[in-house]
């Protein structure tokens, strides 16, 4: 009994020892919570848990990564938790979504921008489609922006909510077709707003690329563009981009997924986290998954992603205007 | 028939064993207070990762079945509603069991729903291309006037009194604004960070209705001649048996409103159960007895939340569309082995998904069995003395708060919600219609925004929200419902002032 006092004292004093040393040597040394601000179920849930499942490797993390789901209108319940209430130890990360995040953050009423958080490392983008039901009479982007043109402002498009990827890509269509349609949010995010395009709710709709190509793999809905630069050879080979439509949008609607840790904590932490999390996002076993469930994957280092949100900060400061 | 020959793949050793893991534990998690069967499918999903596709689903299958059912468990035995389905159970179900009826309580509670459950599954699998149709049906205006005809329930849910149940309906409607909007993203009535997030329905359910009941215990507690001694009276089964085979009134009407209500995206099971419970009580001629420990009450509300299981996986497997939180977790489990869901999924992957529906079929048959072996030892709770009693209710609903989101404020909330309603119900206001109003307010505003939103771009509201049969049934629906609870209110007042000038 005596020996196991004493043996438990020396552990005790170990380990204060190490702590009194430097916490970010030691990092990590117990699991990591993943704060994701959506719903058990919703793709960045989905995903989250699928590129962390391999954090617990020797090589990786060797600490085991738990989700926290935070949600709530549209993403600002956990970003704002993230912002203001979270440890900024290194062991309370989140999960990004852009230009969500950003465009709620210009549009004010929260409490974080772009500074409250460093970013560790990008793992998934899920670009914007544009679907319209099986059945729809329109079978290319022309003749729904013909259609548009036709009757202003009776072009209903359903999409996640507002202020998200969705309605960006909304706003940027209008812009470049110089047409009014009417942006239709959902509460319920992409599964309700694929709903309602193929309930016929709405004449057409914006989705993920994911979301959008197992409806169409059902049977459900027709793709008629990609809001992206290039076509997504991988799942939608056959769908052109908005560009090639004749359409001036870009790739700022995106929604790009990643991980990133409150403004404060240490930088030895977020060097190491930014060295490993790309390892871990490439694992095979972790692609393997993402693969099977229709995600696509773009992994950005620390320093691609620091580049991408600013320049989609400058971007949506100057859509959103007068807004 | 086709779905027979898969029934093969239930019985392999490996397959039976999660059957029967996931029914025992689906059931512990369903009565663990603030574990709602979304939690409890969403915290089993990674252990699926191991598992293949179709072991995979009988797991999440049978946890989701039985935590439905588990749900009751809490919600007699303690009043705590383990999940928004089993509410209804509360209001009959605690009443029962605080009269030592509690073994026949729960054993009507999961008889019934195996009855509801298997019900549902059935129609799952010979009903699944009609009703796919059905439930795209709804669109906006058609959800909005569903969430406006749950809210005329609410005047004649509360028992008492009409007025006060509207009031408490009220209150649930203003507490359901509170935290950021979810179409606009405005702020609204937040006055502390727990709030920025709304209420969450789970620990709000669990304030609702526990903690009253928990300080009526201390209260009754300080005075020792008030405790009464619960003799708990031991239920035979052939006598639940019995009396579920004359009750078929209340089954018959849980079944079909759980399996309509389940189909509907959108609105999904958190209401099945009160519906069920309300239109069973109209129906019965033993009105005055529901809310005192009447059994129709719990079986027409168990059977309901059952029945709805099965027609919930309709939307998610035909069309990909999860129509509830919990198919919503479903999906992920299904993506996760690379299974898209979708018209031809019966062609593809027919093995997987016949197995899955036939362990459904198979674990809401021993959930009843599970259920029944545990009825009897569980029922003896209400023996215990009331101030231990009390306190460990206090300390379920505590952890169980907690444990919905990791967070201190739902506990304050809980608290906080807790207070008021034992003030409120000091008054004759009760919280079943309050949780209604809770329930129903965010699905009413953002369909009505949404509807609103979609007229004025096409071709007004005036034709949007009343155009076309389903609307003008539904509105119908709605007055009709007015009207009877107008009624019958009425009937009661005239009564009274009867047996007043009698006197």
């Amino acid at each position: 009994m005596k020996k196991m006092i004493a043996g438990l004292g020396f552990a005790l004093a170990a380990a204060a020892m190490t702590t009194g040393a430097n916490a970010a040597d030691t990092y990590p040394d117990r699991p990591i919570s993943v704060m994701v601000s959506y719903g058990a179920g919703g793709a960045t849930d989905f995903q989250a848990r699928i590129v962390t499942m391999v954090a617990g490797n020797e090589d990786l993390l060797g600490q085991p990564i738990v989700i926290i789901n935070k949600p709530g209108a549209g993403g600002r319940v956990g970003w704002n938790w993230l912002a203001t209430k979270a440890d900024n130890d290194g062991y309370t990360v989140g999960a990004y979504n852009v230009p969500h995040f950003i465009a709620q953050s210009i549009k004010g009423g929260v409490q974080y921008s772009t500074d409250s958080f460093e970013p560790i490392a990008n793992w998934g983008s899920d670009p914007a489609v544009v679907v319209v039901g099986k059945d729809s009479e329109f079978d290319s982007m022309e003749d729904l922006v013909a259609y548009a043109k036709k009757n202003p402002g009776k072009t209903t498009m359903s999409g996640a909510g507002l202020f998200v990827g969705h309605h960006i890509a909304a706003l940027q269509i209008e812009k470049a077709c110089d047409c009014k349609m009417a942006y239709i949010p959902t509460k319920g995010g992409g599964a309700a707003a694929m709903k309602a395009v193929i309930a016929g709710d709405t004449l057409a709709g914006i989705n993920n690329l994911s979301d959008a190509y197992r409806a169409r793999e059902a049977g459900n809905v027709k793709i008629l563009g990609v809001a992206d630069l290039e076509r997504n050879e991988e799942f939608l080979a056959d769908v052109p981009t908005l560009k090639e439509a004749g359409l001036d949008v870009d790739n700022s609607s995106v929604n790009f997924r990643g991980l990133m840790v409150p403004k404060g904590t240490d930088p030895a932490v977020i060097e190491m986290l930014a060295a490993k999390v790309p390892e871990m996002f490439a694992n095979g076993r972790v692609a393997k998954r993402m693969k099977a469930g229709g995600s696509p994957m773009k992994i950005m280092t620390r320093d691609e992603v620091l580049k991408m949100w600013s320049e989609r900060q400058t971007y949506l400061e100057e859509l959103l205007e007068g807004l | 028939m086709e779905f027979l020959s898969y029934f093969g793949g239930v019985f392999e050793p490996v397959a039976m064993l999660l059957l029967l893991g996931g029914t025992v534990g689906g059931l512990i998690l369903g009565a663990t207070p603030g574990l709602s069967p979304t939690m409890a499918v969403a915290l089993l999903i990674p252990f699926t990762f191991h598992l293949s596709p179709t072991h995979g689903l009988i797991l999440l299958g049978a946890a989701y079945t039985s935590t439905v059912a588990g749900g009751a468990v809490s919600a007699i035995l303690l009043r705590i509603p383990g999940a928004p389905a089993n509410i209804a159970t509360a209001l009959d179900g605690h009443e029962m069991a605080k009269q030592g009826e509690g073994a026949r309580a729960l054993h009507l509670s999961f008889l019934a729903s195996g009855i509801g459950g298997v019900i549902g599954v059935l129609l799952l699998i010979f009903l699944t291309p009609v009703l796919a149709q059905w439930a795209l049906a709804f669109g906006p205006s058609h959800l909005f006037w569903m969430a406006i005809l749950g809210v005329t329930l609410i005047g004649s849910l509360d028992s008492k009194s009409f007025v006060k149940g509207l009031l408490s309906g009220c209150i649930g409607l203003w507490l359901s604004t509170i935290g950021y909007d979810d179409m606009q993203g405005a702020p609204r009535f937040i006055f502390a960070d727990a709030l920025t997030g709304g209420i969450n329905i789970i620990a709000a359910l669990i304030g609702l209705f526990a903690i009253p009941q928990v300080m009526e215990m201390f209260a009754k507690g300080r005075n020792a001649a008030a405790i009464q001694a619960v003799t708990v009276t031991k239920h035979k089964l052939s006598a639940s048996a019995k009396e579920i085979g004359q009750s078929g009134r209340a089954l018959t009407v849980g079944t079909v409103v759980g399996s309509i209500i389940g189909l509907i995206p959108g609105v999904g099971g958190q209401i099945a159960g009160l519906v069920a419970y309300d239109q069973t009580r109209k129906l019965s001629p033993h009105k005055a007895k529901f809310g005192t420990g009447h059994p129709e009450g719990v079986i027409a509300a168990e059977s309901a939340n059952n029945a709805m299981v099965g027609p919930s996986l309709v939307p998610l497997l035909t069309l990909s569309i999860p129509g509830s939180p919990t198919a919503a977790v479903l999906l992920g489990g299904l993506l996760i082995h690379g299974i898209f869901p979708g018209g031809d999924l019966f062609e593809r992957h027919p093995e997987v998904i016949w197995t899955f529906i036939n362990s459904m079929l198979l674990g809401q048959i021993l959930m009843v069995a599970f259920g029944i072996w545990i009825a009897a030892s569980a029922a003896k709770i209400a023996r215990a003395p009331m101030p231990i009693m009390a306190a460990a209710v206090l300390i379920l609903a505590v952890f169980g708060s907690y444990s919905v989101q990791q967070s201190m404020g739902d506990v304050y909330v809980m608290l906080v919600l807790g207070i008021g309603m034992y003030a409120l119900e000091k008054f004759g206001f009760s919280a079943a219609p309050l949780v209604l109003g809770l329930i129903l307010g965010p699905i009413a505003e953002a369909n009505f925004i949404q509807g609103s939103m979609i007229a004025t771009a096409t071709d007004g509201s005036l034709a949007y929200f009343f155009g076309g049969p389903l609307n003008i049934a539904l509105v119908s629906l709605v007055v009709g419902s007015i009207l009877y609870s107008f009624l019958s209110n009425r009937q009661v007042n005239t009564a009274l002032k009867t047996v007043e000038a009698a006197e």
